[in-house]
């Protein structure tokens, strides 16, 4: 009897421990205050548990391995930490540098790297064991000065591209020999790039600006053709408003052939025609947009804005280019992120802790969730996106 | 019991002479600007970002007026805009000193 008892209990935490249980509907919310991250669920929008430990999450981000198992989340505080969704455990830990500020998977999964501010540059991991493999100074100018370093994204071609702050360059590693890393670099590429993004396809880098207008284009395709600037001249002769916010540049809000993008400075979403890779228009909103994002299908864009406007989300229509609704979630809307089939959209409401869910077809909010100071929201989804 | 009290009710207020127009609550708004909204270039820790560390070691020999002024002005042809719009110049000085003694 005790026996039979004994192989009940046996068999229920066996059970209990190997739940089969997929991923693809996981994700993480960074708890900037605690240092932490909830680990949620995108089926029924609930929290699964939460991994502390993590350091200083303020401007913190993350990328996942292509398994959707692991992320791997980059801490403000120069920490790289990589945790088990499954588990919901750290794996593992390292202080890669003193200040950080995002990073990458390559396209193999094989490798992560880490762009820095201090020390400048950018250092690249193996992504099983967190072991250093390469480590980039972004070095310029005559006197080897360190540059911070910004908008770094995996790139077909086992490739990483970033750019350099304080020198105005953009640099692209040629990662297809791990222990011998291949850099081209492309100077004088503009004033302070602020952040960058990639299309889709993996085939447009595309820098910001913060200290001139317009952006800064590689096509990856063609490297021999050198940076082009694009929407050069936007804004010029107007008054500049202070920007109390970096805007983001992730991801690629595009539709059509219409892609869109916070303009700096202004409260403007600037709409752009790809094929021309020209202004084809401006949409006034709400303040200064931080992120613009587009739903997945690419029918609607939506936007947050940098401080004091920060309470508000806009939606644009990419059809009308207007702006079909206005929503006040709360203080400090820091970020977005859509589902991937984009029937909700997720937002953190910072100054009030917690994080909403947003129907995207009739804009009902259908979930609130408890987080202490959310910030940025990472769907495993990403696994699977260059750029991601 | 009047004994320990009398001094601890002294403090506080002097503790609010010093800040006559910011008040507590205010005080409590200013900080969360600070962590939060500071925080976004110059790190929620302070210890530097896109803009530079604001560690009472960093600010050294750097006077409250020129803090302030830097805080409601803004610095030309740099990241750092103005916060006039926002702050007022008690409250940038409240701020100021909060840097110059270092926040917790």
């Amino acid at each position: 009897m005790m026996l039979r008892v004994l192989g009940y209990v046996l068999a229920l935490l066996a059970a209990g421990n190997c739940a089969a249980r997929g991923t693809g509907d996981l994700g993480i919310v960074i708890e900037r205050g605690s240092g932490s991250v909830q680990i949620i669920e995108t089926t029924n929008n609930t929290s699964l548990g939460r991994v502390p430990g993590l350091g200083d999450l303020s401007h913190a981000s993350a990328v996942y391995s292509r398994d959707e198992q692991f992320a791997y989340i980059f801490g403000r505080d120069g920490g790289l930490s990589k945790i088990d969704m499954l588990d919901k455990k750290l794996v593992k830990r390292v202080m890669q540098s003193g200040n950080s500020i995002g990073g990458a998977i390559s396209q193999n999964g094989a490798l992560v790297a880490v762009s820095n501010y201090e020390p400048g540059g950018v250092k690249i991991f193996d992504a099983n064991t967190l072991e250093l493999v390469a480590n980039i100074p972004a070095s310029y100018g005559n006197n080897n000065q360190q540059s911070k370093v910004i908008g770094l994204v995996d790139a077909p071609g086992h490739k990483f591209v970033f750019s350099l702050w304080d020198a105005g360059e953009i640099w692209v590693v040629d990662m297809s020999t791990p222990a011998k890393p291949v850099i081209t670099k492309f100077k004088n590429i503009g004033l302070n790039p602020y952040d960058a993004l990639i299309s889709p396809d993996g085939r447009y880098y595309i820098a910001g600006l913060f200290g001139e207008d317009g952006m800064a284009m590689l096509d990856l395709w063609n490297l021999d053709k050198g940076v082009k600037r694009i929407l050069d001249g936007y804004g010029k002769g107007e008054q500049k408003l202070p920007v109390y916010k970096m805007p983001h540049l992730e991801g690629w809000a595009m539709a059509g052939k219409y892609a869109f993008v916070p303009a700096i400075g202004h409260h403007e979403v600037l709409v752009i025609d790809t094929e021309r890779w020209a202004e084809s228009g401006r949409i006034k909103v709400h303040g200064q947009p931080v992120f613009v994002m587009a739903q997945p299908d690419g029918r609607h864009v939506w936007v947050n804005f940098a401080v004091p406007d920060n309470d508000t989300l806009q939606v644009i229509d990419t059809q009308s280019l207007a702006i079909i609704k206005t929503l006040t979630p709360g203080k400090g809307v820091l970020h977005m992120e859509f589902e991937p089939r984009g029937e909700e959209v997720w937002a953190s409401v910072r100054d009030e802790d917690r994080v909403v869910v947003f129907d995207t077809e009739n804009f009902a909010q259908v979930a609130s969730l408890p987080a202490e100071k959310p910030s940025g929201i990472f769907l495993t989804a990403r696994a699977h996106k260059t750029g991601l | 019991m009047t004994r320990t009290w009398l001094p601890i009710a002294s403090l506080a207020l002097l503790a609010n002479v010093c800040y006559a127009d910011v008040d507590s609550a205010r005080q409590g708004e200013l900080m969360h600007l600070l962590k939060q909204d500071c925080g976004s270039c110059h790190g929620m820790t302070l210890k530097g970002g896109l803009g530079p560390a604001l560690l009472p070691e960093a600010l050294q020999g750097k006077s409250t007026a020129f803090i302030v002024s830097t805080i409601l002005e803004g610095r030309a042809g740099t990241a750092m805009p103005p916060w006039n719009t926002m702050l007022n110049e008690d409250e940038a000085s409240w701020i100021a000193q909060q840097l110059q003694r270092g926040v917790q």
